[in-house]
């Protein structure tokens, strides 16, 4: 069996910041395993502009941000392993792992970074009745297909949900000629950034429709039409009377990311319910001592820069627990009320001072104020113009010596 | 001139095929869709009927018992999945109890082995988090659950390798006599063949009219599913019916052999036999009667829907014999429930009557009943694992993540489709799509691997044969990503 001090399980923007951060720290033997061919995770087939403002101050493509990490590690000494599927994690950090050229591989590592991202929901997962044809495909899918298969999913399409990868989507459907004929969102808001919906629908007069969702999909062998109606927004059932039909080749989902969590269940790491990531500490360490997580397989990130920043925290904790860096003691959970939906991290160990706090709330505020506790004690007060289920906020907080519970608390200012 | 001519390959014509392939005798099977279990062998419940269910004395009866006691050596044999799990009708009232009665005494009369009748606490023993308001249950330990569509692949395969011919894409659109003989057109070819075994499931009756009989007809009932995630299906360890009330039959709650749960089918009755597409209101339908069964159903969890059609015929029995109309003419229609459970036995009937029919049987002596294939990969041991990867590196290459289906397993797919493959038809035979991201990831992946193995451009790939293709044409910026 080989032995690592440091085994990165993903090589997208998450695993590869890990990695590198790892090695600057101290660890000696840092390996990172990716399933794909090539590094760089979903930002592959991103290939429009938007990464990287906040980290580099310079508006970058998926494959330039991957790049430019990937091209950090030449010299390193970190070993990076494509082609390469991990199988299993155990809780004593023991991997499993497959690929054309090792063959079987068993690794016993000191730390284990899970940074494996995220995937799409599906049709099935929202339960949309009627046939099954072709033409159906999650936003991710459809971009690969042209961006990197050089094919044409479809010549009339709809697209359901306003994330981000279904605005983006809409746009290159628009270069490739195609129509896209409107984004239905279920919700009073879109979970997407304000820019794309600018940029991407608006800039090419695509009409995006709230408290709105298809019902029904209709085509033997290829999508013929589907029938789109409006819910009531306090049930987000669809209204009967407002159904009709719309005529088209193609549906597109972008209606949500789901960590992928598959390994992390296997190492017994405990979940939160609400990302579907695992809980951690400030340091990114799941409760499976020595196991740390970070990227999307976590939380859902809108900013792949909040990615690289939160999967350095990880990776530096990772090599400092493999050099035995790392105490575990007490520690205090973070817990949320008011409109806020989760704050990662979910604990911190009692000896953290400074705090830094991400979170999403569950519906827009305009104006927002949020607030911080310890125990009873307010520790941070901040007044936001707006804040939008889309968008992670992060606020920072000092934090006095102690065990009580530390709260985030978002209210209509 | 063939001896005998198969129309449909669902698992009914596939099981035919097979059976037929022991002997000397010149077979072959044309199907409309360009894959094997396209029609009812698709989508359905996966169940092994134990057999109590059926009225003494009729077809079904006895072919369901026959057919289930033929499961385990035929599944052997193919290498495909089979569980005997036993299966629960439960009860929820008195009146049920006596519905319980009625079927246990149909099981003795039809020779079903090992029903009995159990308590509530024997119930709730047998399979946790039933709902408290079950009062008792009848048992059948023969209840399996297999794979309908992998046994019908494997079927195919297994005949094809002992020299069936499978035409695909072909429907049958005309039957003429000629003399002796019968000529038939199966999508472009004419074909002469000696005898046709009819297994064309909900449009046999159509099948059976272009031979000059029209003594049945067949009316399309539908069946509805919901699928769940394989992590949120651990509580369904048995196939959990509902005693037969005057409501109706009930709903489901049972394990697949690959570890999800489902709940179904509904029935509803439609004059399109086609249509397979899940009703909107089927959901909620669904989840409201099998609530009764198990009350924590997985609701947040689902992976898919999907629905498939019985083929219900005007006799209310399953039609195997001989034709009255046309001699040439064997039936095998209204192959509805338990119609799969069956199909074994009513190859064998199906060759029996080709014998008495005048076909010479001679059996082959190098029919080789084995399909002879790779243990499956996600099956493997670690040691196997290294071994297979070392003897060809594609098993270490995974492309359905999900469900961890290497291209090693997707090649030999892709070379074991009888007809033009597609994106489902590696499903079939792989599970590559079927997990959890429903094909979102691998999707690409598999089809590059048909482009390669099977020279279809990209574009031109199907998702399940027909005009279904995945793109409609080449993006504009070929080249450039
Ligand atoms: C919802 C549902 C649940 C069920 N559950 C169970 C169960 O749990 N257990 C059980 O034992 N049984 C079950 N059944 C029944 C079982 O699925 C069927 O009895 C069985 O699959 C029938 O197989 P088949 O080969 O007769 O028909 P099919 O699988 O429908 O095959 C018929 C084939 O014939 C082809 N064909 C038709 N016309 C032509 C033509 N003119 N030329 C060429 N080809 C043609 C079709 O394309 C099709 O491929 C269920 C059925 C349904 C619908």
């Amino acid at each position: 069996m080989r032995h690592v001090q440091v085994a990165v399980i993903g090589g997208g923007p998450a695993g590869l910041a890990a990695a590198l951060k790892a090695k600057e720290a101290g660890a000696e033997s840092v390996l990172i395993l990716e399933r794909d061919k090539k590094p760089g995770g979903i930002l592959q087939q991103c290939i429009h502009n938007g990464f990287g403002l906040h980290y580099f101050g310079q508006e970058l493509t998926g494959p330039e941000y991957a790049q430019r990490f990937v091209d950090r590690l030449e010299g390193t000494g970190i070993e990076l392993k494509c082609d390469s599927m991990v199988l299993e994690v155990t809780q004593e950090r023991r991997i499993t792992a497959v690929s054309a050229a090792d063959g079987l591989m068993e690794i016993q590592a000191d730390a284990v970074v899970l940074a494996m991202g995220c995937r799409e929901r599906t049709r099935g997962a929202l339960l949309i009745p009627g046939d099954r044809p072709a033409g159906v495909f999650t936003a991710g899918c459809a971009q690969r297909l042209v961006n990197m298969e050089a094919c044409l999913p479809g010549r009339r399409v709809v697209i359901l949900g306003s994330g981000d990868i279904g605005l983006i989507m809409a746009r290159r459907m628009v270069w490739e000629g195609a129509q896209v004929l409107m984004v239905c969102e279920l919700m009073p808001y879109s979970s997407g950034l304000n820019r794309n919906i600018v940029q991407c629908l608006q800039d090419n007069d695509i009409p995006l429709y709230f408290n709105t969702t298809v019902t029904n999909i209709h085509g033997r062998e290829r999508v013929e039409g589907v029938t789109v109606a409006q819910v009531d927004p306090a049930t987000r059932k669809p209204i009967p009377e407002t159904a009709r039909y719309v005529e088209c080749d193609t549906l597109l989902l972008s209606v949500g990311l789901i960590p992928e969590n598959e390994l992390t269940q296997t190492t017994g790491a405990l979940m939160d319910r609400v990302t579907n990531g695992a809980q951690v500490d400030e340091l990114r360490q799941t409760t499976a001592p020595g196991i740390f997580a970070c990227g999307n397989v976590l939380h859902v990130h809108d900013l792949v820069d909040n990615v690289s920043r939160e999967a350095e925290i990880a990776g530096e904790a990772a090599a400092r627990f493999a050099l035995g860096q790392v105490k575990n003691g007490k520690t205090r959970a973070v817990t949320v009320s008011g409109g806020v939906r989760y704050a990662v991290p979910q604990r911190v160990n009692e000896d953290c001072e400074k705090l830094e706090l991400y979170y999403r709330v569950g519906s827009a505020y305009k104006p927002a104020v949020v607030r911080v506790y310890a125990g009873e004690t307010l520790v941070k007060q901040q007044r936001k113009q707006i804040m939008t289920p889309g968008e992670m906020e992060k606020i920072s907080v000092q934090l006095e010596p102690g065990l009580s519970d530390i709260r985030v608390h978002v209210e209509q200012a | 001139m063939y001896d005998v001519l198969i129309v449909g390959g669902g698992v009914v014509g596939c099981a035919a095929a097979r059976a037929l392939s022991a002997y000397r005798v010149n077979v072959c099977l044309a199907e409309a869709a360009d894959d094997v279990a396209f029609g009812a062998s698709r989508a359905n419940s996966a169940i092994v009927h134990a057999g109590y269910d059926c009225e003494p004395g009729t077809n079904m009866a006895r072919l369901n018992v026959a057919g289930n006691a033929m499961f385990d050596e035929l599944c052997a044999q193919l290498d495909v999945p089979l569980r005997r799990v036993g299966s629960l009708v439960l009860a929820f009232s008195q009146d049920d109890l006596a519905a319980l009665q009625r079927l246990y005494d149909n099981g003795i009369k039809n020779g079903v082995p090992g029903v009995r009748l159990l308590t509530a606490e024997e119930t709730h023993a047998m399979q946790p988090g039933l709902s408290d308001k079950v009062t008792g249950s009848l048992y059948a330990p023969t209840g399996a659950i297999t794979c309908p569509y992998e046994l019908t692949c494997a079927l195919c395969s297994n005949a094809r390798e002992n020299g069936v011919r499978f035409l695909m894409g072909s429907p049958v659109t005309d039957v003429r006599t000629a003399g002796d003989h019968l000529t038939v057109t199966a999508g472009e070819e004419q074909i002469e063949t000696r005898f046709l075994v009819n297994a064309a499931g909900i449009h046999a009756d159509e099948v059976s009219a272009l031979c000059g009989d029209e003594s049945f007809s067949i009316r399309a009932r539908k069946g509805e599913y919901v699928l769940f995630d394989r992590a949120a299906s651990g509580f369904a360890k048995m196939v959990l019916f509902q005693a037969p009330t005057a409501m109706g039959k009930g709903v489901l709650v049972a394990p697949t052999v690959d570890g999800n749960a489902y709940i179904g089918p509904t029935a509803v009755d439609q004059t399109d036999k086609d249509d397979t597409s899940v009703r909107p209101e089927a959901i909620d339908e669904l989840t409201a009667t099998a609530s009764l069964s198990v009350p924590q159903l997985p609701l947040r969890s689902p992976i898919t829907l999907f629905a498939g059609v019985r083929a219900v015929p005007s006799t209310g029995d399953f039609i195997v014999k001989r034709s009255e109309k046309n001699p040439h003419l064997i039936q095998a229609a209204g192959i509805c429930s338990p119609g799969l459970s069956s199909a074994p036995a009513i190859a064998k009937e199906v060759v029996e009557l080709l014998g008495e029919a005048g076909l010479v049987l001679e059996e082959k002596a190098d029919w080789q009943p084995l399909r002879r294939r790779p243990k499956r990969f996600r099956h493997m041991s670690p040691q196997e694992k290294a071994e297979a990867i070392r003897r060809d590196p594609a098993y270490g290459r995974i492309i359905c993540r999900c469900e961890t289906i290497p291209e090693a397993e997707i090649v030999e797919a892709i070379r074991e489709i009888p007809g033009v493959p597609s994106v489902d038809a590696v499903k079939r035979r792989t599970r590559a799509g079927m997990g959890r991201c429903q094909g979102g990831f691998c999707m690409p992946r598999v089809m590059e691997l048909i482009e390669r193995e099977a020279g279809i451009p990209m574009e031109e790939i199907t998702k399940n044969g027909g005009a279904s293709r995945i793109c409609v044409g080449v993006s504009r910026e070929e080249g450039q990503a």
